[in-house]
């Protein structure tokens, strides 16, 4: 067994890739909400409850349709992206000029109906998913053993969300993006249609939390809490790492991520409070988060 | 006037109640009560929205149970140590919440009370998963044997009339003056040399500390104190009495609580319980799209406008 300085390697690289992986998913539901609170300036706590629903639609789409796990991987993000444009055109549009509290409210009370539901259909126990043939298997490295489907996971999201970064900070797309978390009134009146901006800029936040939930389902077990306790834990993530930047949404996704997988090789007791402690310390030091702009 | 006619035919009622329904009921109705007017205090008067409060309404509970199980203390003793246990939580959490605002607030409200709740579900005092079960509810000042449901329905009804004057008074003092101001306008608040944090601190630390004394004395009505009065899903359904109810108003908070406790009795009842989850969040939506005011905004609303001048 490969020691170094009286630490099991194989332990700690094991946890390190457990940490990078909820990490990934992490970056992803954590850069869906800050694209959307950047256009819209609200939270949307149905998040989790998308990342969930992305789970369920590969398992039902599997097992109901017979359609495998690549094609799910296009089609379950743009399906959930779907539900996520009907959402904002229907139920957030209309109280759009309403205090934000109500829209995390209403979203709030959507994620309430959709874990209700799930539970009511399939049972709070959980389901597997299997792992597509092509990915079956691992590679052994000289400090630890690499299951294929794991890196897969890592590469695939970093690709993602690099692939979004690029997206708003560098093309014509995302500038207006940009441009309407600055002005909205004033793109308008350069002709811009704003509310439809907005209404994708929604299905294509919740969306990422439906590719991330097809990701998650092979690796975790497919059940309606899932998204719920993942969300909670994204929410300390966005306080910490503050929702001015794109990048920085995903460096404190990956980031947590590792520091969460180095204390379950540590000190494990507190894995599950690690990040909340983080998030106690960034408050008592830099209050607006490692990236946030003090508004 | 007004306020205080109503009142005093609710303390009637309070009074009258335990001969026609379920005292434990009763009993279940203004522990929750308390624990949305508690709530309410913050989010009807100062506009903050803290999605964290089932930490206080745990806290509150464990303590006191603990106090009782093990300590062997008379149940008013009890109450007080959850309360302040509860109120000196709020005082940590309150100063780390006030740093932000808005949206930042509900999310590290949220995420401060599920560190609590990992505590609680690892801490071996709690009983983890099973709770504390058993807690004596002794006797009232060492002679008042609060076994009985009658005996215990005025001793919380007392409890409940103490924390719903404390909030009242809390309102209509200059404090809550200020807090109003903050609601309405935090930078001219700023402006005319309130310092906006120290008094958001100081109304996050009585509302907390009320929802400690709400879990206390539900832990010694049910006797027992488990993890679902910490769990988010807590904290989610005062958030729903207080809106259902109506926020910002004195009695919205009881008629939300009301409400929302005699449908969790309905549904758990019957074949519907299945569905709980599913109504509480259609009944979200529903009162954020279209009631936004609430059961007792709407009822004011009617009156000013049929008798109001």
């Amino acid at each position: 067994m490969a020691t170094f300085l009286g630490i099991n390697l194989f332990g700690l690289f094991g946890q390190l890739l457990v940490g990078l992986i909820n990490g990934s998913f992490y970056a992803l539901l954590s850069l869906g909400l800050a694209i959307i609170f950047g256009l819209l300036k609200i939270i949307n706590f149905a998040q989790g409850a998308m990342y969930m629903l992305g789970a369920f639609f590969a398992w039902m789409a599997l097992n109901y349709m017979g359609i495998n796990y690549w094609a799910a991987l296009i089609i379950v993000p743009l399906a959930v992206g779907c539900i996520g444009v009907l959402m904002e055109r229907y139920l957030l549009r209309p109280i759009a000029n309403e205090d934000h509290l109500y829209s995390l409210l209403l979203t709030f009370g959507l994620a309430l109906i959709l874990q209700g539901a799930f539970t009511h259909m399939f049972g709070s126990s959980g389901m597997s998913y299997a792992i597509p043939d092509e990915l079956k298997g691992g590679n052994r490295l000289p400090f630890m053993y690499l299951p294929n489907y794991r890196a897969w996971i890592i590469i695939s999201s970093l690709v993602v969300c690099v692939a979004t970064w690029y997206m708003i900070e560098k093309t014509k797309l995302g500038a207006y993006l940009r441009a309407g978390t600055e002005n909205p009134q004033l793109m308008q009146a350069f002709g811009i249609n704003v509310p439809l901006i907005v209404t994708l800029t929604f299905g294509f936040g919740v969306g990422l939390a439906g590719f991330a939930g097809v990701m998650a389902a092979p690796v975790y077990s497919v059940s309606p809490d899932m998204g719920s306790n993942m969300l909670i834990v994204v929410f300390a993530i966005v306080v910490i790492g503050g929702m001015g930047s794109i990048g920085g949404a995903i460096l404190t996704g990956l980031g947590m991520g590792i520091v969460e997988g180095l204390t379950k090789y540590f000190y494990p007791e507190a894995s599950t409070t690690v990040i909340f402690a983080v998030m106690v310390i960034v408050l008592l030091t830099k209050p607006a988060g490692l990236f946030g702009k003090e508004a | 006037m007004q306020i205080n006619k109503t009142a005093v035919a609710l303390i009637g009622l309070g009074l009258v109640a335990p001969f026609i329904l379920y005292p434990v009921f009763l009993m279940k109705v203004l522990c929750f009560a308390l624990f949305a007017c508690a709530f309410n205090l913050l989010l009807g008067f100062v506009g903050l929205l803290s999605f964290g409060h089932a930490a206080f309404l745990g806290t509150g509970g464990y303590i006191t149970g603990y106090m009782m199980l093990h300590v062997g203390l008379t149940p008013e003793l009890g109450i007080l140590c959850g309360t302040v246990a509860a109120g000196v939580l709020g005082a940590i959490y309150g100063k780390l919440a006030v740093k932000r605002e808005g949206i930042y607030f509900a999310m590290v409200t949220l995420a401060l009370a599920q560190l609590i709740f990992f505590m609680y579900l690892q801490a071996p005092f709690t009983g983890g998963e099973d709770g504390m079960q058993g807690v004596p509810r002794g006797e009232l000042f060492g002679f008042i044997d609060l076994s009985d449901n009658m005996t215990m329905y005025y001793f919380v009804f007392a409890i409940f009339l103490f924390g719903f004057w404390l909030v009242n008074r809390t309102v209509h003092s200059p404090f809550g003056q200020i807090l109003k101001a903050i609601r309405e306008n935090e930078p001219r608040a700023v402006s005319l040399g309130y310092n906006v944090n120290d008094y958001k601190w100081v109304a996050f630390v009585i509302s907390a500390a009320l929802a400690g004394l709400a879990g206390s004395t539900k832990t010694l009505v049910f006797q027992l104190a488990s993890l679902t009065d910490a769990h988010w899903h807590m904290s989610g359904e005062v958030v729903l009495m207080t809106l259902l109810g109506g926020m910002g108003t004195i009695f919205g908070p009881i008629v939300g609580a009301a409400s929302v406790v005699t449908i969790q009795n309905y549904l758990s009842g019957g074949e519907l319980g299945n569905y709980i989850h599913i109504i509480m969040g259609l009944i979200f939506v529903v009162c954020v799209l279209a009631f936004r005011n609430g059961i007792v905004g709407e009822i004011q609303k009617v009156i000013k406008r049929n008798f109001g001048n």
